[in-house]
């Protein structure tokens, strides 16, 4: 965020802070290192706040839950900044030196009084206060989210409503306040930094930036598009078009964790070639055409790892990868061999020296000084420098440079609309022992997995229905429907249903779910699913 | 065992309803919102108590419940439960009878029958043999046994300070009759005083706190009412379970309102507007008096936003154990209160910094606070006429075994020990316990002691909590010596190692003493374990677990060569 790809703070501020707000995001379960961190907080006195549709498990340890309607965010957001702004809270000093398009966002969440928000986010305007008063109370706050604000359609522009807030109220920039997207693996936050981005190259930088692009073109001898290239949903598409013929997938499962999957296998399998490099068989490598049996990343290949806190640590190497894989590196420096491409044989090193010397905020980042410190929070300028812990302390310089915009967002229903003949609204999510679609974590027998996939609904659905717990049931939407065990949660309401997607191999969750995406990020709105359920 | 894990028991509706009026009844969720108060944990205890009094045990569902209610992990309520020697986590008949085996009834020959639960001592020592039946269900309730004692000795007596009240008859039901017998004057000449004028004359009067380690109470005040940090807490220690004792239950029982008044000029002085009374279970009609007490007063003004019309709060809570000696620690009280194991905190930091709730505490025991009426009233420099230059006013003490008139004697500091015994009408005396299962066993030679804080200490004794149990010529001391050590090792919390095995160490060479199977090494062993828990026990437990032990052994040389 401005202008920075990563969170602003540190997991140590999180443990220091005064309030954490976690907004759509389940972190007990999704993420359970960062809430060991919100824990700490929470047993030296801080407060939890937890907007979420379903009283999840982090919700459970929140001293306020607010459960929110399936992709109301932006309402809720609004509702709160205007409360803010309403009761006088505005931290007035900061809005008018650090940012810029604070009457075009006064005017916007105008309408957004607390009953307006009620109204449409199903949150009773007494907690949308008690939410807007604690935030902008608060000395010092974390705002944090995860899936719950990006997998919809309008992903990018539900973060700027949670970030305007915190403009709205000087969170952000100062120690123990700050904005803060979990990650959902070790090292999300790094292959985004490596330039694992259709739009950036390394270190976020504009592959449509001449400058930028001249030094990598300079380093790498070879020319690089000055056009940003395409996110995963535009690989789809332009595979319906006929466009894209040729897929090289690494360490990515798409036929089973595409939104509207159906429809994603049937275009994998008209591919002229797919290539898959994986440490399993994935279900999306059984469809390939070459698969690249991969090292696993954390004991068999040597390099670095990226955590939400932007802290860049060493990964080492213990163990050969057993039989024919290889480390990612060899496979694609072999590949590149095949393709009269000459990149050597390089050591995870070498390739770790080059980055730093193109990506600045890399630069100070030797292997000798990461093992030094432990691990560094870029940005880091060069070997002296320990790294930042929080970023953006620029915005309470007496002068502010560039200034942070906010942003007035509109409210954008779910596209997936709820009508009689798909009346419930699924979301999905993940639960605590399983991991995605269990390449990882499904392969080995636990207690944990004898439930499998089943449907989640409130008690008082299944009575409606006709669904015992413990039942089956078939779940329809507009794209297919799978038949799914049922089980009763409590911790939903009338009209809400749940389901993970960690077994596709018993329910197949994505057949349901729509491809409607961001057209910036490009992620597809798997928390909102318009469905109807029949008992079995 | 309950599967603590994943607790999926429901309660009984009775348990549900039980438990709802210790912790409200819960409000039926609109899928919206879910406001959590993490601050509710000081209600686990009285929630389990409710469960245990409804069903007679605490069942898996009600664990579970309390749990859910009061967000307590349930492995942490577990904890706790099983910490409380009157909390049964497995079921047991409604109905229950506890019979105190310690060291005044078994002098008086208790017996246990079928079907009943032995139990340390129950604070009955005059009644000897005594025991409490515990009936669970609708209406429960707890019943003394025998239901009355011997009247007080000193009934009729005039110029008592302490029990002047009980001994003219007043009723402890009424705060009129309270009143009419002189109650609340102290009150208001404190109000007159203001609170740095009662901090004064409580300094003035030296008085010394009575739950045994005698610190100056003034002191403790004034520190309190120092602290910048708020709210500042008043905590009153009724948690007397020292073996022989029953001074604070003939106190509460006999005189409640004295003891609502005592706090609220305490509260008045150090700033404190809430104040708990942890009074120990096996003492129900302290309970009831209590709980009439405070809301006469309540209901009077007395107690309340705005007490006597002078402009400052105070209110006082009852908070009831559940059987644990180690919760007279008055760092472990706060830790039960506060609703986890009464396991004693480290000192430093000391409570009139850091105490419950983590907030500056004053914590005085029941008859510390009675003598404050009489300070107050009379100046501390009068008051500090009565009795010694270091040990000033009078003393409560708890006279039972081998005497013809036991019971509760209020006597001037400096009284000899002998006078107290001959008044007691003791028989003529092979030893005499003074201060307790942690205090000292006493020679018939010296029982001239003057009762005083530094003539105990001078003779390497201790008054204790006012302890004198009299063992006559034929009395069998090992047995009391053995009864001793059990009682420690009982009631050890297990918290810190010297404590914990210690005391189980030092019954089992007093076994192998006493059952003539030596191994030789047992009299070093003591000796060792004595000094290890003594300097490295963290409260007072630990330290005192050997003194009575090691006193019979080289006073009186019992189970020694």
């Amino acid at each position: 965020m401005f202008g920075a790809g990563g969170g602003t703070s540190s997991y140590e501020e999180t443990r220091n802070t005064d309030l954490i707000v976690l907004w759509g995001s389940n972190a007990r379960d999704a993420h359970p290192i960062y809430f060991h961190h919100v824990l700490k907080a929470v047993n030296r006195g801080a407060k939890l706040i937890v907007v979420d549709p379903r009283r999840t498990a982090s919700a459970q340890w929140a001293d306020l839950w607010l459960g929110i309607d399936v992709g109301t965010d932006i309402p809720l957001a609004n509702a709160v900044g205007r409360e803010i702004i309403a009761a006088g809270l505005v931290n007035e000093e900061f809005v008018a030196r650090a940012t810029t398009g604070y009457e075009e966002y006064r005017a916007s969440v105008e309408p957004w009084t607390l009953e307006e928000g009620e109204r449409v986010t199903g949150v009773p305007a007494e907690a949308i206060r008690e939410l807007a008063h604690a935030y902008a109370c608060a000395d010092r706050a974390q705002l944090c989210w995860t899936l719950g604000i990006t997998e919809h359609h309008n992903a990018v522009d539900n973060v700027f409503a949670l970030i305007d807030l915190s403009l709205l109220t000087g969170h952000v920039g100062r120690y123990g306040s700050g904005l803060s997207p979990l990650r959902g693996q070790n090292n999300v936050q790094g292959g985004g930094d490596m330039g694992a981005l259709p739009n950036k190259l390394p270190g976020f930088q504009d592959v449509t930036d001449d400058a930028a692009r001249a030094r990598f073109e300079a380093t790498w001898g070879a020319a690089i598009p000055a056009e940003p290239g395409m996110h995963l949903s535009d690989m789809f598409h332009a595979m319906e078009a006929g466009t894209l013929r040729t897929l090289y997938v690494i360490g990515e499962n798409p036929a089973q964790s595409e939104a509207d999957q159906k429809h994603a296998v049937a275009l994998l399998e008209g591919l002229d070639h797919l290539v898959v490099q994986d440490i399993f068989l994935t279900a999306t490598a059984q469809l390939a055409d070459v698969v690249l049996p991969a090292a696993a990343g954390w004991a068999e290949t040597e390099g670095t790892v990226t955590s939400s806190e932007r802290r860049v640590q060493r990964v080492r190497k213990a163990l050969d990868p057993p039989g024919e894989a290889r480390d990612d590196l060899w496979i694609v420096s072999e590949l590149g061999k095949r393709l009269d491409v000459d990149l050597g044989s390089p050591r995870a090193e070498d390739i770790w020296d080059e980055l730093r010397s193109l990506s600045p905020m890399h630069a100070g980042m030797s292997y000798a000084h990461l093992e030094e410190l432990g691990g560094i929070q870029w940005p880091c300028w060069d070997e002296t420098h320990p790294g930042e812990q929080f970023l953006h302390a620029r915005l309470w310089e007496p002068e502010v440079e560039i200034r942070a915009p906010f942003h007035a967002v509109m409210h954008a229903p779910p596209v997936d609309v709820l009508d009689d003949e798909f009346p419930i609204r699924l979301t999905t999510g993940r639960r605590l022992e399983s991991f995605n679609t269990g390449v990882q974590s499904g392969g080995f027998d636990s207690p944990l997995h004898r439930d499998g996939e089943a449907l989640r609904l409130a008690p008082a659905d299944g009575a409606r229905y006709g669904i015992a717990d413990g039942g089956r049931a078939r779940v329809v939407s507009r794209r297919g429907s799978v038949e799914a065990p049922v089980r009763f949660d409590e911790n939903l309401r009338p009209g809400l249903a749940f389901m993970n997607l960690h077994f596709p191999d018993l329910v197949e969750t994505n057949v349901l779910t729509i491809d409607a995406q961001d057209p910036q990020s490009g992620t597809a709105e798997f928390k909102a699913t318009a469905i109807r359920v029949e008992a079995l | 065992m309950p599967d603590l894990r994943l607790l999926s028991a429901e309660p009984s509706d009775a348990e549900r309803a039980a438990i709802d009026v210790v912790v409200g009844e819960a409000e039926p969720g609109d899928g919206r919102v879910v406001r959590s108060d993490r601050t509710r944990r000081h209600l686990l205890l009285p929630a389990l108590r409710a469960a245990q009094r409804r069903a007679g045990w605490v069942s898996e569902g009600a664990l579970g419940y309390a749990c859910r209610r009061l967000e307590v992990p349930p492995a942490e309520a577990y904890g706790v439960a099983t910490f409380y020697a009157l909390i049964a986590l497995e079921e047991r008949p409604p109905e229950v009878l506890h019979v105190c085996t310690d060291l005044a009834c078994r002098l008086a020959g208790a017996e246990v029958p079928e079907g009943a639960q032995p139990c340390a001592c129950l604070g009955l020592c005059e009644r000897a043999p005594a025991s409490l039946r515990t009936i669970a269900g609708e209406e429960p309730r707890e019943e003394q046994i025998p239901a009355f004692g011997p009247a007080l000795p000193q009934y009729g007596e005039e110029g008592l300070r302490l029990l002047k009240r009980i001994a003219a008859g007043v009723d402890p039901d009424s705060l009129d009759a309270y009143r009419a017998a002189g109650g609340y004057a102290s009150l208001r000449r404190a109000l007159e005083l203001g609170p740095a004028g009662v901090l004064r004359e409580v300094a003035d009067s030296k008085l010394l706190g009575r739950g045994g380690a005698a610190f100056p109470t003034g002191s403790k005040w004034e520190a309190v009412s120092r602290q910048p940090v708020t709210p500042h807490y008043l905590v009153c220690n009724a948690d007397e379970s020292e073996p022989g004792t029953f001074k604070d239950r003939v106190l509460m029982e006999g005189d409640p309102f004295a003891l609502v008044e005592a706090m609220t000029i305490a509260a008045y002085a150090t700033g404190c507007e809430h104040g708990f009374v942890y009074v120990r279970a096996e003492y129900p009609l302290a309970h009831e008096r209590l709980e009439n007490a405070f809301a006469q007063a309540r209901a009077r003004g007395l107690l309340g936003d705005d007490v006597m019309g002078a402009g400052f709060a105070f209110d006082l809570e009852l908070r009831i154990g559940a059987g644990a000696y180690v919760c007279g620690e008055e760092t472990a009280l706060f830790q039960s209160i506060e609703g986890f194991r009464g396991e004693p905190r480290n000192k430093p930091p000391f409570p009139v910094e850091v105490g419950l709730f983590g907030k500056p505490t004053v914590v005085n025991n029941v008859e510390t606070l009675f003598n404050v009426l009489d300070v107050v009233a009379e100046t501390g420099a009068e008051y500090a006429q009565t009795g010694t230059e270091a040990s000033t006013g009078t003393r409560l003490f708890c006279l039972s075994g081998h005497v013809e008139r036991p019971g509760l004697y209020e006597v001037p500091f400096g009284t000899r020990l002998s006078d107290l015994l001959e008044r007691a009408g003791a028989r003529p005396a092979k030893a005499v316990l003074l201060g307790g299962a942690a205090g000292t066993f006493l020679r018939p030679d010296q029982l001239d002691l003057p009762l005083t804080f530094e003539d105990a200490r001078a003779a390497g004794a201790t008054l204790g909590s006012g302890v004198v149990i009299v063992y006559d010529e034929n009395a069998d001391l090992v047995d009391a010596v053995l009864r001793i050590a059990e009682f420690f090792r009982d009631e050890s919390c297990g918290q810190c190692v010297p404590c914990r095995v210690g005391t189980v160490r030092q019954e089992e060479a007093l076994h192998r003493l006493a059952s003539g199977k030596r191994n030789g090494n047992e009299l070093a062993v003591l000796a060792d374990l004595s000094q290890v828990m003594r300097d490295a026990s963290i409260c007072g437990l630990g330290q005192t677990a050997a003194s009575a032990v090691q006193s019979a052994m080289m006073n009186l040389g019992v189970l020694s060569p």
